[in-house]
């Protein structure tokens, strides 16, 4: 809690900037017994992109509902040294989640969907007009925020979702699995929206992902983690001179990413097994 | 048309689906069940003058016509009395069904220690206790009302209940991320995720209150200038009255349907944007 009151001038000596969440040693056992995460420790930096990786089962949705305040840890802590938090201990304001379904109010129009947090927080319809219709616009969906969820395409919903999920401008955005139910093409192409909304934005990203080529296009970090009980196994960083575009795709330097990941992953389900 | 300008002209914009489908289906969906009723009612006046049978027997739809019109200064009041029981019993188990829905929702252990007695009561068969009501009741237009009540009340109730229970877990999840109140979770999710459970208990309860309305009015059975159609019904049958018999019949079932159109209708305003149970399939 102490650490929670972030200085405005950062001490001196102090070059680096605070991280954005510290996760110290989290365990999580759940009522039924399972051990979900075992002293799992991450730190995210501001403006960091990272995918968190691992087979299934081995605690990537936990950790990330635990980040957003879903859900009490057994052991261990969550702090934010550059966020104000609330009475539970979170930024609230600060974190959105994008889950694997939209999750779309079906009586609401897109209008209403991203409108809804700004409405939780009292902020009335007319004020919060502007944000919400900039927000669609830089999803694409301007033309549609009187539709209703069910006259809209799976790609077209996921952009609602992640609308309403930027609409409050949150420091740091949690993905679980966004894309994994859309087909290849509507994939790439959220993909590339995502990379740009982040390289606009400066936003931090924590992305769930089964997909080893599209954490490799994507970050700029990953987090391999390991089942039964789930733990971190491998961080690494991804480096690219490049921009992150269709060539990046076809480059030999995105074939060596791919590689590393696919590896790490491979280790880390190896060595459950055996 | 032409047959060939047909071919050439760009395939026919669907017109916006409505309460009755498109234009032309709507027109084939009224006149059909229309065309049907009217046959039947044909028929039936030919089978009695075509086999002499007398009024007393079984009465034509002429004669009841007749009796529908003659005996109007009777049997409209009680039209009026057993609406007015219906819509009560029906307002009152909406109001009283969404709130102690409400309330039994908000802890596991107010519904472990109520939904026992609501389940108790709904099993057991209103005519049971409707001799009960009416030693209770201080007039005989109170315990119809809660006769019906009671019967419209429980569907209205345990589809509530339903409702209020099967929200969606990631958007109650997404609700709790924003913080929001109980007050704001009721409001803006559980209530209108509930709306098509509440439509279907509003659809089941308006014909439930009309039944229960008449079985109780049976078991009074008493006499009075407040006596609703089924009273009208019983004293048409002592009296050997079979025309008026099957008018007050004819009236019951008129306000059956309308009962059933009306509350049809508010399901179908209420969900046909959004909900899957109103949608016409295009595909
Ligand atoms: N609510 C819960 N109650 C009990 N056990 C749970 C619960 N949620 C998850 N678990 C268990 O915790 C472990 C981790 O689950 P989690 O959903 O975090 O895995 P995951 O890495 O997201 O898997 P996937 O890639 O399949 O989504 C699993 O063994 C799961 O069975
Ligand atoms: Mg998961």
């Amino acid at each position: 809690m102490t650490t929670s009151q972030a200085p405005l001038i950062p001490a001196p000596g102090d070059s680096r900037r605070r991280p954005l969440v510290v996760m110290r040693n989290v365990s999580k056992m759940f009522s039924s017994g399972t051990l979900a995460l075992s002293d799992m420790s991450l730190t995210v930096e501001p403006g960091e992109f990272v995918s968190l990786l691992g087979p299934s089962g081995c605690g990537k949705s936990t950790a990330l509902r635990i980040i957003a305040g879903l859900g009490d840890v057994s052991t261990g802590t969550i702090d934010w040294p550059s966020s104000r938090i609330n009475s539970k201990g979170l930024p609230e304001g600060d974190i959105s989640f994008v889950f694997q379904e939209p999750t779309l109010m079906p009586w609401q129009t897109v209008f209403g969907n991203v409108y809804l947090p700004l409405k939780l927080r009292g902020v009335s319809k007319s004020a919060a007009r502007d944000e919400i219709m900039k927000t669609l616009a830089t999803v694409g969906l301007q033309d549609f925020a009187g539709a209703y969820p069910r006259e809209l395409s799976g790609g077209m919903k996921m952009r609602v979702s992640i609308a309403r999920a930027l609409v409050t401008r949150p420091k740091l955005l949690l993905m679980d699995e966004p894309f994994a139910a859309l087909d290849e093409i509507t994939r790439q192409k959220l993909n590339d929206d995502v990379l740009r909304l982040w390289r606009e934005t400066g936003i931090t990203v924590i992305f769930v992902t089964h997909s080893v080529f599209e954490s490799a296009y994507l970050s700029n970090r990953i987090v391999v983690m390991k089942a039964r009980p789930g733990r971190v196994h491998a961080d690494f960083p991804l480096v690219t001179s490049m921009s992150r575009d269709a060539h990046y795709r076809t480059s030999e330097e995105y074939r060596q990413a791919c590689e590393k990941v696919s590896n790490m992953l491979l280790e880390a389900i190896g060595g459950e097994e055996h | 048309m032409v047959p060939a300008s047909l071919e050439n002209s760009p395939p026919l914009a669907p017109s916006k689906p409505g309460f009755f489908g498109r234009n032309r289906d709507r027109l084939l969906r009224t006149l059909i069940p229309v065309g049907v009723v009217i046959s039947l009612i044909l028929l039936w006046q030919a089978i009695i003058t075509v086999n002499g049978i007398p009024q007393y027997i079984l009465p034509g739809p002429l004669a009841v016509a007749n009796s529908l019109y003659n005996d109007w200064g009777t049997l409209w009041p009680a039209l009026w009395v057993t609406t007015q029981i219906t819509m009560q019993a029906l307002a009152l188990a909406l109001i009283g069904g969404v709130g102690i829905a409400i309330f039994l929702v908000q802890s596991k252990w107010i519904e472990t220690a109520f939904y026992p007695i609501t389940v108790i009561l709904q099993v057991t068969p209103i005519v049971a206790i409707a001799p009960l009501i009416l030693i209770y009741a201080p007039t005989t237009q109170v315990a119809l009302l809660i006769c019906a009540f009671l019967v419209a009340f429980f569907p209205i109730l345990s589809n509530m209940v339903q409702g209020l229970k099967s929200v969606d877990h990631n958007l109650l999840n997404l609700f709790d991320l924003y913080g929001a109140s109980r007050w704001q979770m009721l409001l803006y999710l559980k209530l209108p995720s509930s709306l098509p459970y509440f439509m279907t208990g509003l659809r089941i309860g308006g014909g439930l209150a009309l039944i229960a309305a008449v079985v109780a009015e049976f078991a009074a059975g008493s006499a009075g200038a407040g006596s609703g159609l089924a009273f009208r019904l019983l004293e048409s049958q002592y009296r050997l009255n079979i025309p008026r018999l099957f008018a007050a019949l004819i009236l019951l079932s008129v306000l059956g349907v309308v009962i059933f159109m009306i509350t049809s209708f508010i399901a179908w305003i209420s969900l046909h944007r959004w909900h899957e149970s109103s949608l016409k399939r295009e595909n």
